[in-house]
């Protein structure tokens, strides 16, 4: 083909309007870089701190209007609703945007956690100048002089951009630049952490090498399942399946490859040794964000694959994922038993939820338009991830007023008696642990249900079973923390709780208002989540 | 002209990055090994690009480049980072977090 007869250029169509959420956030980012580069460091905090917020604020917005302006598809009946954006690249459908939405609400959360400077003597809880070496004269001068790396705010809202991308992606090369895109900063905030630099930089470094690692496996998966389909549109992919035109090896080694790549982001046993590592090594803000943030975005891009693109090959991945949640939520609840650090637990506390999670995924229940109070697997993870999402926020924001002189005190020696200590934290905590382990009138008994119901619908009810003794025994370490915490005497001179800013204290008060609401309410968050629909395809 | 031949060199690339990972002790060179396989995801995008008659796979190739570049420059931060603090860069030596 020469030159000359390649066809005349013809630029893509974009809805600007319906991607508008997306390209909020990104142009947000990018000011943030500039803002780095101009403003004087004296105001860079107020101005990016308030940058971030505003745009997260407006992004939600945007996406409360494009969700609320959206009309259904044209191939009614598949309870699916709106459409395919970017020449096909994004789908902003239902459960897109829903998933937009409540990443924008949990991102402005943990947002309010690393603006927090109260609880560290004025600086945030980053490194103040991330070259100077730990220990050194350099570090000690860095924080007398009260600089800070305010470089964090871009770096979430570039992080949260690419968690958006990746959950709406509609072909597989979206979907992997959205991977890195989101992944490629949380590897950086990982390091920043101003206390205990050693562990937080071996975390960052953990993460990263890993994390390479399993998205250089999903790029070969993704050009397996392009040698197979000869695309990578996710319709495509799955009209070739149903066609069954390509080579049947190429289509299951390419699935088990991006299986491996999209299992290690949601933290599935055996793919999770580097969840512990570097939940505890992170700033607990960063923390925070990872646990309820990348989750969700993994958990929307996981699902959106194999439901759209690999769903008419059900029969073969169906089995491998039973395998994979057993592993996953017996390794999350025996485990944390033996953990001694706070923080560490609550990394195989999230193992064990990514298990119970999966159980709803194995069951692929579709749901019936017929039975409208029924939840099919999809909204029901949904669901479950709203709920896990704000407990989890609020368990790491408690962890974070916990301290001794060395910092925050993650051992669980030293959150004996911090009951009679502050009595209002440790009843925040416990409430959170209570929801993690599933109590009736919290969040996770009503989320729980959801998953289990959609599983058990799904045909999946021997995993349930598991699920249900397998939380029992993970309500064992979550009922330990609370006796420890009220029962217990202080070991020495025992935990302090630092009275932290409004930042902090709103976002362990939205944590708990959110988790009670969804545990005695949980009809309208469910109804919207019912009303996100299933993926369009 | 069959692809057969470059899809077992990019299988063969893929694989001896991946055992490089998981042998190697030097971080930079377990780097090393992780861009040698996204090397062999780009042979195999060109190589079924010719099979199947479309460009995508040869678009799909240069988003991986860049990519790749871009994780050079968070990965190699990183890694000097870890190595001026530890003044080595063994994988080995990073072992403050376990069980």
């Amino acid at each position: 083909m020469t030159l000359l007869a390649a066809p005349a250029f013809q630029a893509p169509n974009l809805a600007y309007g319906r991607l508008s959420p997306l390209l909020i956030i990104f142009g947000v980012a990018l000011v943030g870089v500039v803002v780095e580069a101009f403003a004087p460091r004296e105001l860079r905090y107020q101005i990016q701190s308030l940058l971030a917020l505003a745009g997260l604020v407006v992004a939600f917005i945007s996406d409360v209007l494009v969700a609320s302006s959206s009309p259904f598809s044209s191939s009614a009946g598949t309870g699916a609703f709106g459409g395919i954006e970017a020449q096909g690249a994004i789908a902003v459908d239902g459960p897109a945007m829903f998933v937009w939405g409540i990443l924008l609400v949990m991102t402005l959360v943990s947002v309010l956690l690393v603006a927090e400077r109260r609880l560290e003597g004025g600086l945030t809880a980053f490194a103040g100048q991330a070259s100077a070496l730990p220990g050194t004269e350099a570090e000690r001068e860095a924080s007398a002089r009260g600089i800070e790396h305010t470089e964090v705010f871009p770096l979430v809202m570039f992080a949260v951009g690419g968690m958006m991308l990746f959950a709406s992606a509609n072909d597989f090369l979206t979907m992997f630049v959205g991977l890195e895109v989101f992944s490629l900063p949380l590897y950086l905030l990982c390091g920043l952490a101003r206390r205990r630099r050693l562990i937080s930089q071996e975390a960052a470094m953990k993460y990263f090498l890993l994390g390479a690692f399993s998205s250089a496996i999903f790029v070969y998966g993704i050009a397996m399942v392009y040698g197979f389909a000869g695309s990578f549109t996710f319709a495509d992919v799955d009209n070739a399946i149903s066609s069954r035109v390509g080579a049947d090896g190429l289509l299951l080694l390419g699935m088990g490859l991006m299986g491996v790549g999209l299992l290690f982001k949601v933290s599935a046993a055996p793919f999770h040794s580097w969840t512990p590592d570097v939940y505890q090594g992170a700033p607990t803000a960063i923390t925070a964000f990872m646990s309820a943030c990348t989750k969700l975005a993994a958990f929307a891009a996981l699902l959106r694959v194999f439901y759209v693109a690999l769903g008419g090959a059900r029969w073969d991945w169906q089995p491998v994922v039973w395998i994979v949640a057993i592993i996953t939520m017996a390794v999350g609840s025996v485990i944390a038993i033996t953990q001694t650090d706070i923080k560490r637990l609550l990394a195989y506390s999230t193992i064990a939820h990514t298990g119970f999670l999966l159980t709803a995924f194995a069951g692929a229940y579709q749901g019936t338009i017929v039975l409208t109070n029924q939840v099919s697997s999809l909204q029901a993870v949904l669901f479950y991830l709203v709920a896990y999402g704000f407990s989890s926020i609020g368990a790491f924001a408690v962890v974070t007023m916990v301290r001794d002189s060395s910092g925050e005190a993650t051992h669980l020696s030293r959150w004996a008696g911090l009951g009679k200590e502050s009595p209002v934290v440790a009843g925040a905590m416990a409430l959170f642990l209570l929801s993690f382990a599933g109590i009736p009138l919290t969040s996770g008994f009503t989320s729980k249900w959801a998953v289990f119901t959609a599983a058990w619908e799904g045909g999946a009810w021997p995993l349930v079973i598991v699920a249900v003794v397998m939380s029992l025994v993970a309500a064992f370490f979550y009922i330990r923390i609370i006796v420890l915490m009220f029962f217990s005497d202080p070991v020495g001179e025992g935990p302090t709780v630092v009275l932290p800013s409004m930042l902090t204290s709103a976002v362990v008060t939205v944590g708990a208002a959110v988790t009670i609401l969804l545990g005695v309410v949980p009809q309208p968050v469910l109804e919207l989540a019912r009303h996100a629909g299933e993926f369009v395809r | 002209m069959s692809p057969t031949p470059f899809l077992v060199l990019s299988a063969l690339l893929f694989s001896i990055g991946a055992i490089g990972v998981l042998v190697r002790r030097n971080a930079i060179v377990v780097f090393m090994c992780i861009e040698l396989m996204l090397n062999a995801g780009n042979l195999a995008f060109v190589s079924f690009a010719r099979q199947v008659g479309n460009l995508d796979g040869q678009v799909a190739a240069f988003f991986v480049m860049v990519v790749a570049a871009a994780e050079v420059v968070v990965g190699l931060a990183i890694i000097v980072t870890i190595y001026r603090t530890r003044r080595s860069a063994s994988v080995d030596d990073a072992s403050l977090l376990k069980y």
